[in-house]
C-alpha cells in the first residue's frame, strides 16, 4: 500500500485519492481556439518515466493539489496545495 | 536389437552424429531406413553435414521432425530465430520486440517482401506485456471499426500455427462476459446483436446457460452479484503467449529479419525534418521506414522523437494459482467483481482484474488491486477460496481515452505507430502486425486501420469502446 500526502490531512492510502492529470495542462481560453488546441488540452499527455508533476485529489476532503513523484521508484517528492498552478 | 558398431556404421569418430544409437552403448532398431539414412550422414562438431553435405538440421516443426529428432537426442534442432548484429542500415526498423513488433516485421517480409528488417529489443523478445498477459483471445467488441480491427485478428489467429509452423496452443473454449441484472441483460442483448450484424459470433445465454458452462460459479442465492446471463463467444478462448512472441520470431528470422535484442533506442535520426534511424545502445541504425510497437513506454519514446501522445501508462496486474485438476474450462469475466478467469493447459488458475489506480512504470503493481481482484474472485469461485497464488507480476500499458489503439503515422515522417491497446494487446497481435506493416511497407493506411489514426482526438472520431469488454482498458 502507498500513503501519499494530502497537504491538508497528511499521509493516507493511496485509496483515498485520485488521479487528475498532468500539472500545468491550463484549459484554453476565449472564443478562438483552434480544435488542435483543444484535443492538446483534452487528450495529450506527457505521462514521463521518472519525475511527474500531477494534480491528484483527496477524496476524503475534496482537496486538490499538486504532487511530484518518481513513476517509477513511487516515491513522493513534494506535495502542495493547488496556488495559481492551474490558472497558469 | 543389436548395438550399433561405430565402425561399421561408417562414420569417423571426430563425427558427432544425428543418432544418438551411434553413442558407444546405446541400442538402436535395425534394419531401418533411418538408420541407413544415418549410417551415410553425420554431423561434425559446428553441426555442418558431413559427409553427404545434403541434410540440413532441422528446421521444420512436424511429427517427423519430433519422432526423427527424438531418435537423434534432440541434437539437430536449428535455432529458432538468429541472434546477428545489427547492420548499418535496413529498409525498415520495428522498434519493439514484443507481439506486434514481431508480428510487425514478419508480415513485412511476407506480405510485402521487405525482409531487410531489423527488430530492435531493448531487453528479450516477448518480456514485456506480450509475457505479461492474461491470454485472452476475443473479438467480442461493439463497433463496427473494432470489429473489423479485432475480427481480423481473431482469424488470423485461428491459422497462425500453421502460418508460423509454431503452435501457439491456440484454444477456442469460448468467453463469457456475465450480465448481473436485467439492465445489463438488456444491454448484453444489445452487444450481442451489434456483433452479429458486424458478423462476429455472439449468442445471449440464460442463466442455465451459464450454470452449464461454468458450474462452479458463485449461483448461491445470496452472492453479491447474482448471474442473469452473460455474453457468449465461442470462438473466443486463450493463447499461448510466450509461443506467439517466439513463432513470430523464428518465422521472421527465416524470413531473414533481424531480430537484434538489448538493443535500447536512445534517440531518433532527425534530418530534414524527417526520422531517417535511431541511435541505440548498439550503435546507429538508419532506415526510411520506422514502426514503433512499444506498448507502455510508447510515451517514453514520443518525447525523444519530440511529440506527446494521447496516452497514460498503467500498470496491469495479473496472478496465478498453483496447478490443479481441469476445473474451469472456459473463459469467465465479470464486471461486477472486475475479474476474469481462466484455467491454463498446465492448470493453473489465470486471474486478471483492472488497472491500478496510479499512473506507473512499475512493472509490479499495488496490493490495493490486487486485494480487490482476489476479493471478486473469490465472490466469483468460492470453491478457490482454499488456493494458493503461485505468483503476481505487472505489465505496462498505454491506455488511451477512447479504449482504442492508436495506428497510423506520427507526427514525426517516417515514423509509424501501433499503440495503445491499453489492457488488450495480446489478443490484437496478428492485426497490429499487419496494419502496422502496410504503413511501413507503403506510407498508406488501409481501410481496417485509419479510423485508428491519431487524427480521431483532433476530429473527434473516437471509437469509444470502453465497455467492449466489460473491463475498462
Amino acid at each position: 500500500m502507498q500513503l501519499f500526502p494530502c497537504p491538508f490531512c497528511g499521509s493516507r492510502d493511496e485509496t483515498e485519492f485520485h488521479y487528475g492529470g498532468d500539472a500545468g495542462n491550463a484549459r484554453p481560453d476565449g472564443a478562438e481556439v483552434p480544435i488542435e488546441r483543444w484535443a492538446n488540452y483534452l487528450y495529450l499527455r506527457s505521462n514521463p518515466k521518472g519525475t511527474a508533476r500531477e494534480i491528484w485529489v483527496h477524496m476524503s476532503c475534496g482537496e486538490f493539489f499538486v504532487m511530484e513523484r518518481d513513476t517509477v521508484s513511487h516515491k513522493v517528492l513534494s506535495s502542495t496545495a493547488l496556488g495559481g498552478e492551474h490558472a497558469a | 536389437m543389436a548395438l550399433v558398431d561405430r565402425d561399421a556404421a561408417g562414420i569417423d569418430t571426430e563425427l558427432t552424429t544425428h543418432i544418438v544409437g551411434v553413442e558407444t552403448d546405446a541400442r538402436v532398431i535395425t534394419p531401418s531406413p533411418y538408420v541407413r539414412w544415418a549410417r551415410r550422414c553425420g554431423r561434425d562438431r559446428k553441426n555442418r553435414c558431413h559427409p553427404c553435405g545434403r541434410h540440413a538440421m532441422t528446421r521444420r516443426y512436424s511429427a517427423l521432425s519430433l519422432l526423427k529428432e527424438g531418435l537423434a537426442g534432440q541434437t539437430g534442432w536449428k535455432q529458432a530465430w538468429r541472434s546477428p548484429e545489427p547492420k548499418p542500415s535496413y529498409d525498415a526498423i520495428v522498434i519493439g520486440g514484443g507481439g506486434h513488433g514481431l508480428a510487425t516485421a514478419y508480415y513485412l517480409a511476407r506480405n510485402h517482401g521487405i525482409t531487410r528488417v531489423a527488430v530492435l529489443e531493448k531487453g528479450w523478445i516477448g518480456g514485456g506485456n506480450t509475457g505479461r498477459n492474461t491470454t485472452v483471445v476475443r473479438s467480442n467488441y461493439y463497433y463496427p471499426e473494432s470489429v473489423e480491427l479485432y475480427g481480423l485478428a481473431h482469424r488470423l489467429y485461428e491459422g497462425l500455427s500453421k502460418d508460423l509452423n509454431y503452435n501457439v496452443m491456440l484454444s477456442q473454449r469460448g468467453m463469457v462476459n456475465l450480465c448481473h441484472s436485467t439492465a445489463e441483460m438488456e444491454i448484453g442483448a444489445r452487444t450481442v446483436n451489434a456483433m452479429q450484424i458486424n458478423g462476429i459470433d455472439a449468442e445471449l445465454f440464460s442463466s442455465a446457460d451459464v450454470r452449464r458452462v461454468a458450474p462452479i460459479y458463485n449461483f448461491s442465492p445470496d452472492a453479491r452479484f447474482p448471474v442473469f446471463g452473460g455474453i457468449w463467444q465461442g470462438r473466443a478462448g486463450t493463447a499461448r503467449h510466450d509461443a506467439v512472441a517466439w513463432g513470430y520470431a523464428r518465422a521472421a528470422s527465416r524470413l531473414g529479419v533481424d531480430i537484434i535484442q538489448n538493443c535500447e533506442i536512445t534517440d531518433f535520426i532527425v534530418e530534414g525534418g524527417r526520422c531517417r534511424g535511431v541511435q541505440t545502445t548498439r550503435g546507429t541504425i538508419r532506415a526510411e521506414r520506422i514502426g514503433m510497437a512499444v506498448a507502455g513506454h510508447s510515451s517514453v519514446l514520443a518525447t525523444k522523437a519530440g511529440f506527446r501522445l494521447p496516452i497514460n501508462s498503467y500498470a496491469l496486474q495479473a496472478c496465478v494459482s498453483e496447478p490443479v485438476k481441469p476445473i474451469l474450462d472456459t473463459v469467465v469475466l465479470s464486471p461486477g467483481c472486475g475479474v476474469y478467469v481462466s484455467q491454463s493447459d498446465k492448470g493453473e488458475i489465470v486471474i486478471g482484474g483492472g488497472l491500478d489506480r496510479v499512473p506507473s512504470y512499475a512493472q509490479r503493481g499495488n496490493l490495493p488491486t490486487l486485494e480487490a481482484v482476489i476479493a471478486g474472485l473469490l465472490e466469483m469461485f468460492p470453491i478457490f477460496g482454499q488456493l494458493k497464488l503461485m505468483r503476481q507480476w505487472a505489465g505496462i500499458v498505454d491506455v488511451v481515452p477512447d479504449s482504442s489503439p492508436i495506428i497510423g503515422p506520427s507526427p514525426l515522417p517516417n515514423l509509424f505507430l501501433n499503440c495503445g491497446w491499453g489492457t488488450g494487446g495480446f489478443k490484437a497481435i496478428p492485426a497490429g502486425g499487419t496494419l502496422l506493416a502496410t504503413l511501413l511497407a507503403t506510407g498508406k493506411h488501409n481501410d481496417i486501420s485509419r479510423p485508428f489514426d491519431l487524427d480521431r482526438f483532433a476530429s473527434g472520431r473516437l471509437i469509444d469502446e470502453a465497455a467492449g469488454s466489460g473491463i475498462a482498458h
